[in-house]
């Protein structure tokens, strides 16, 4: 019925938005250049007339397929996951700490649309924010260099803000292949929830400085509590149709690795004054410091 | 008339060309000089030729009026036009010198190392950049750079007002001081660059691309503030 260049567009557009509204739960990702597809990813629910049904099976591999229009070797590629501003950004922030119960982050907060801004910095100001902390809290014995801490520090983050969202999303796609579920995430959602929930650690471990062991584990259970949450409420609703073993397996071994982090940092960097004073921070001391360590 | 015509067309184009008036199938004849690139032939000319002095003094000049825009940061794009990332290296070299062989006793090791600052202050200046430009800003690559490395002067000063505070006594007093001194510079720097930086970004993300900036001179002064002489 439509046979002009600019009709095409508008047609494109609707069908975009009917994709959408057919099935919520699809993918989008919002991209520079095309500002329907950011507009649905951005705002999540469109008030259109558009009444006609245009296939909803075939919904989500089509957007799925529109995702990456330049190749991973341009810069524009790369640009596309650095399409927020700064109220998204807050509000993300926002989400993954104060979230009503119930709440799924990737599709209430993200709104399907991950960006990589976040995870990032979060990842960076958190290293930092360790290293200078843990810097601090040994403060009786000093200051010595913090880039030990700093690089020991990157390396463990960024591992784990990477790593294991690559486990867990290739388990979980791995696992919906095999039961033919209803779609999962995709990788840069998974980095992107893990990324945001890690923000809590930020004040978390400069409240670390304050002395007080029973403070300090106190801590520890607010964090784990509210970004363990956030984990456990975006992945449930994935697992949930699995088995009832491996969806309790997949949600408690989210669990574990996010508390052996909190965990792990605590007790590298903040070691509290009553120990002997705190060994050479060199890489190839941290065998010797983690296994000599009493609390 | 189209003979007429192809005759001022020719003339004007052809710089060095005499009268001529062509008429039919005349070839044209002369000499015809096309000037490329002239100005830069010259400035060759002229740079080869001239003392060595000349050439330092004048980057020399070009370094020190770009300090003294950091130091009084308007908005004015001198900085931006004319990159060069001479006074980031040099900032960068004094910084890292100043800041190594601090506090060599045996229970901890030493500050950072010469290498550690310098891969620091340039590898953070290269993500600072990266990020502005994947978040759409308009400043070239090196341009911010060399806006970042500049505007490390400030706690340049500082560090050097640091040592000297630290020549008289790392108390109490002394360590407020610092506290103060590396406090104001930094924010100072972050300030400089900010009026550089941000211009180039759309004003929904200015917050986005500035962050960054501050935590990277949060940073470097967390580390100018924890230096304390070897003993």
């Amino acid at each position: 019925t439509m046979a002009s260049p600019d009709d095409l567009k508008f047609q494109e557009f609707e069908e975009a938005t009917d994709l959408l509204l057919a099935d919520p739960g699809a993918s989008t990702l919002s991209m520079s250049g095309s500002s329907s597809m950011a507009l649905a990813g951005a705002t999540g629910d469109i008030k259109l007339d558009m009444s006609d049904d245009e296939g909803q099976e075939e919904s989500s591999e089509l957007l799925r397929g529109e995702k990456q229009t330049s190749g991973f070797w341009t810069f524009e590629y790369y640009q596309s996951f650095f399409n927020v501003d700064t109220m998204q950004v807050l509000d993300r922030v926002k989400g993954s700490v104060m979230h009503l119960p119930g709440r799924n982050f990737i599709k209430h907060t993200l709104q399907s649309s991950p960006d990589l801004y976040g995870p990032f910095w979060i990842c960076v100001t958190l290293v930092f924010s360790l290293a200078i902390s843990g810097n601090l809290s040994t403060f009786l014995n000093s200051l010595g260099s913090m880039v030990p801490g700093v690089t020991i520090a990157a390396v463990v983050i960024f591992l784990y803000a990477w790593l294991v969202p690559l486990g867990v999303w290739g388990f979980l796609t791995w696992r919906q292949r095999e039961e033919r579920q209803q779609s999962g995430y995709s990788f840069l959602e998974t980095v992107c929830v893990y990324g945001y929930s890690l923000f809590i650690y930020i004040p978390t471990s400069v409240l670390w400085i304050l002395p007080f062991e029973w403070l300090r584990w106190l801590l520890i259970l607010v964090a784990m509590v509210i970004s363990g949450s956030v984990l456990v409420l975006t992945f449930w609703p994935v697992v949930r149709d699995d088995t009832k073993v491996t969806a309790f397996a997949t949600v408690a071994t989210i669990v574990v690795l996010h508390a052996l982090l909190s965990i792990g940092c605590k007790m590298y960097f903040f070691q509290t004054a009553t120990h002997t004073p705190v060994p050479t921070l060199a890489p190839n001391h941290t065998a010797a410091v983690l296994t000599n360590k009493t609390h | 008339m189209p003979i007429l015509h192809r005759n001022r067309y020719l003339t004007t184009i052809f710089a060095g060309l005499s009268d001529v008036s062509i008429s039919g199938d005349i070839p044209v004849e002369g000499e015809i000089n096309v000037p490329v690139g002239t100005p830069s032939h010259d400035d060759e000319y002229s740079t080869l030729d001239e003392p060595v002095k000349d050439t330092i003094l004048r980057d020399l000049k070009a370094v020190g009026k770009k300090f003294v825009h950091v130091m009084y940061p308007k908005k004015s794009s001198t900085l931006l036009r004319d990159w060069d990332l001479w006074g980031p290296l040099l900032l960068c070299v004094t910084l890292a010198l100043m800041l190594q062989g601090g506090s060599v006793d045996s229970k901890e090791d030493g500050g950072p190392q010469f290498a550690e600052v310098f891969v620091i202050i340039w590898f953070g200046s290269v993500i600072i950049t990266l990020n502005s430009k994947l978040l759409g800003g308009t400043i070239s690559f090196f341009q911010s750079l060399c806006v970042l490395g500049y505007c490390i002067m400030p706690l340049t000063v500082a560090m050097v007002v640091c040592r000297l505070v630290l020549l008289g006594g790392s108390g109490m007093v002394s360590f407020i001081v610092r506290l103060i001194v590396v406090t104001a510079s930094f924010s100072w720097s972050t300030f400089a660059s900010t009026a550089f930086l941000a211009d180039s970004q759309p004003s929904n993300r200015k917050a986005l691309v500035v962050y960054p900036v501050f935590l990277f001179y949060f940073v470097i002064g967390w580390m100018i503030l924890t230096f304390s002489p070897s003993a």
